[in-house]
């Protein structure tokens, strides 16, 4: 028997999802083939790693992280730039977090001025995170949004709880849309849904599966990102065919393993080494899911991730 | 072409003697359909039915087990390609590479690295399991050497003997009867002489091969003979070649049964980069290696390695669960603010990393509800005021904690009347429905304190 090569054909494909303007704008997606599998499909487009910066010096990072952004951190712009000029970052996610009510409440109009500052020093796509505050959330990336008009970029998470008010904002700006959704394969087609009906184009929308840490539920991911892929390509199901982004980095930089010292935990080892490879597993393991666009913290991170993906092409 | 239970059963002998571990033979027929049972398990088959269902009653992926007694891996089986559809079933292994040409004091501290793998991760005891010595010195004595050196520092350890050398080989298995290493292994070149060894020594034995289609004609070549226990090497080491290799070689075995690839593959992810090692192995891990070699094994590294490889191969249909317990977070005092979740250990950890993050030591009540979230426990009639109430009373809180207030979620505010008439003497407070919002909630409470 001789060996026959077992390629499998698909209906569907993932949309191509573009962000930013000019030479540095970034696409995603457009695969017709589950992941890196080109002996049966193509794969136009590989994972892209953006940059987490915060409008707020990252005091509530643990130490690891926070460390590799010291002297750049205290200022979002300083920040970004650094990210965009020292690191090579394809693009920069900024997360709004001070808009939070239990942080400093930042007031929309002064979280757009953020958004415009960082915009006008960047030329990389810009992505725009509220705080994970559904109410505020909503308020805060209406503003950013119009900030940002023109620039393409990528704003979020809109969920069931908020996304009227951030759709209708990012269909106004000509912006791309993150949809969020509760680790749930049915959640997240259904937002879809709820999202296009709106007269949004489903192929202008990113999903967020809801990311997990890697020991702290990755698999719930990982099978979530897995079943929403195959209901895309083998199903040719388009409101499941967006690209997946996960934002890793604030799941990761908050599990024990990221923070424990090792005098505490001697069988877990170096504490450095053990936080960056925590975030940069956690990213390969979702990679090999399907992932298209992962948003990480720590450069070192962010550099073996790359490596990895410069090796799947 | 997959047999259906029916069709098997016809071909069994019809008594229901249960022999097989199974209540019926139609039972057992179904499982063989499934591929959950192999015919041995039967110990009245005809012959007949042996030759007939031969094919069928095989794992689409063989079982080898590397090693004996209490530290033997055994690996493959595997049915599927994707973890939803049914659990991936035998954890890879995981080998540190030792070099025969290392210093007797790197051999040593390599093989006790090893041997002290050992770590406890959500109440499973896990490790590394293999030593994979290579011959570097193409000296079959130094070889011999190595490999005796690391059974004596991690006799619990399985062995991979990383040679072509069939004279290095046979100087090794001196020093291993009775210990089934992996022999790695066998070319076109050597495989005759190769398998000839295997069988005597009772070792399984790794396949190289420089791509699938001289892999097939090799793996046919060896199976003709009647040696089955094999173990596939289709040379990728690149990230790129190992997700496309790996996955023609589960996707040919689980869907096309396609017998000359129905084995375990071993991977290697050794690379100069610590970082990228712990990559490379990562993609093993999720694409279907089921041996992956390292050059080191820093606790750091097989920690999240060993994660993943659990996170992975965790069956999908059951929940994880952690022990019922009242678990102490943080510096606690008696007066420590207590409360109270379910035992779904995403659930646990969530809550767990929140409470830690508020820097207020608390005390965490674990209430075991089959591994359910909160919301599911509550609608499941598993986390009700009666039930709460009775593993408060019964725990012993009272013992460690000396006020009598309750934190419950906010999922389940509900409870609370009830709660305070089921508990009485005891005061509920409704805490926040997510995790996120409590190192909010605990400072401020313990501002108002």
């Amino acid at each position: 028997m001789a060996f026959v090569v077992p390629k499998d054909t698909y209906n569907g494909k993932v949309f191509e999802v573009e962000i930013g303007t000019g030479d540095k704008a970034v696409k995603i997606g457009g695969e017709n083939t589950l992941p890196f599998l080109t002996f049966e499909g193509a794969v136009p487009n590989m994972p892209v790693i953006a940059h987490e910066v915060q409008d707020v010096a990252p005091e509530d990072w643990p130490e690891t992280v926070q460390a590799a952004y010291k002297g750049v951190s205290g200022d979002p712009v300083t920040w970004a730039k650094h990210c965009q000029d020292n690191l090579g970052a394809q693009a920069i996610a900024l997360r709004l977090y001070s808009t939070h009510p239990d942080r400093q409440d930042t007031s929309p109009e002064a979280a757009a001025k953020t958004v415009s500052d960082v915009l006008a020093a960047i030329s990389v796509p810009l992505i725009i995170l509220g705080s994970n505050h559904a109410e505020k959330d909503a308020q805060v990336l209406r503003a950013a949004c119009e900030a940002a008009k023109g620039r393409n970029c990528l704003i979020g998470k809109a969920q069931e709880a908020n996304y009227k008010t951030i759709v209708a904002a990012a269909m106004a700006a000509g912006h791309k849309l993150i949809a969020m959704s509760d680790l749930d394969v049915n959640l997240a087609k259904q937002l879809n849904i709820l999202i296009t009906q709106m007269g949004y184009e489903k192929e202008k929308i990113v999903t967020d599966p809801m990311s997990s840490a890697l020991g702290y539920g990755i698999e719930y991911t990982y099978s979530v990102m897995e079943r929403i892929r195959s209901a895309a390509l083998m199903q040719n199901d388009g409101t499941m065919a967006p690209p997946m982004l996960n934002d890793i980095g604030m799941y990761v930089w908050k599990v024990k393993e990221t923070m424990a010292s090792e005098s505490d935990l001697p069988d877990w080892g170096a504490l450095e080494e053990r936080a960056i490879g925590w975030e940069s597993t956690t990213a390969v393991g979702l990679i090999m899911a399907g992932s298209n666009l992962l948003i990480m913290r720590h450069p070192k991170a962010i550099e073996t991730a790359k490596k990895v993906i410069a090796e799947l092409a | 072409m997959a047999l259906s239970g029916v069709e098997i059963f016809k071909h069994l002998p019809k008594t229901n003697c249960k022999k097989c571990g199974f209540p019926t033979c139609l039972a057992f027929a179904m499982k063989l359909a499934a591929k959950q049972a192999s015919l041995d398990s039967c110990p009245d088959a005809s012959e007949e039915a042996k030759s007939f269902l031969g094919a069928a009653s095989e794992p689409p992926v063989r079982a080898i087990t590397i090693g004996a007694g209490a530290g033997a891996v055994k690996v493959g089986e595997e049915t599927v390609l994707f973890r939803h559809e049914k659990k991936f079933v035998n954890p890879c292994g995981m080998a540190l590479q030792v070099m025969d040409t290392d210093s007797d004091a790197d051999i040593d501290a390599k093989a006790s690295a090893v041997a002290t793998s050992e770590i406890d991760r959500v109440g499973q005891r896990l490790r590394i399991e293999l030593v994979s010595v290579k011959d570097a010195s193409g000296d079959p004595a130094r070889f011999a050497a190595a490999v005796k050196r690391v059974t004596e520092k991690a006799p619990d350890a399985g062995l991979i003997l990383d040679t072509r050398n069939t004279a290095a080989v046979e100087a090794a298995l001196a020093h291993l009867a009775g210990k089934k290493p992996l022999i790695y292994g066998a070319t076109a070149d050597n495989a005759d002489a190769m398998v000839g060894i295997a069988k005597a020594a009772g070792a399984s034995l790794g396949v190289i091969a420089d791509g699938l289609d001289a892999l097939t004609a090799l793996t046919e070549k060896i199976t003709a003979g009647g040696f089955k226990d094999l173990v596939l090497d289709p040379g990728a080491r690149k990230a790129k070649d190992m997700v496309e290799q790996y996955t023609m070689i589960r996707r040919s075995a689980t869907k096309k049964s396609f017998k000359p690839l129905g084995f375990p593959v071993i991977s290697f992810a050794v690379n100069a980069d610590p970082y990228m090692e712990q990559a490379l192995a990562s993609i093993g891990i999720a694409k279907y290696a089921s041996i992956i070699v390292l050059s080191d094994i820093a606790k750091w590294k097989s920690l999240a390695l060993i994660a993943l490889r659990q996170n992975i191969y965790t069956d999908p249909q059951v929940p994880m669960q952690v022990k019922q317990d009242l678990y102490k977070v943080g510096d606690v005092k008696a007066e420590s603010p207590l409360m109270i979740t379910t035992n779904f250990s995403l659930t646990y950890f969530i809550v767990l990393g929140e409470v830690e993050n508020s820097k207020v030591p608390s005390w965490l009540a674990v209430m075991d509800v089959e591994g359910l979230s909160v919301l599911t426990a509550w609608a499941a009639g598993k986390f009700t005021a009666a039930k709460i109430a009775q593993f408060i009373t019964e725990s012993g809180i009272d013992q460690s904690v000396s006020h009598k207030e309750l934190i419950i979620p906010g999922y389940v505010a509900i409870l609370s009347g009830a709660l305070e008439e089921k508990l009485p003497g005891w005061k509920i407070t409704v805490g926040p429905r997510e995790a996120n919002a409590l190192p909010a909630f605990l400072k401020n409470k313990a501002a108002a304190a």
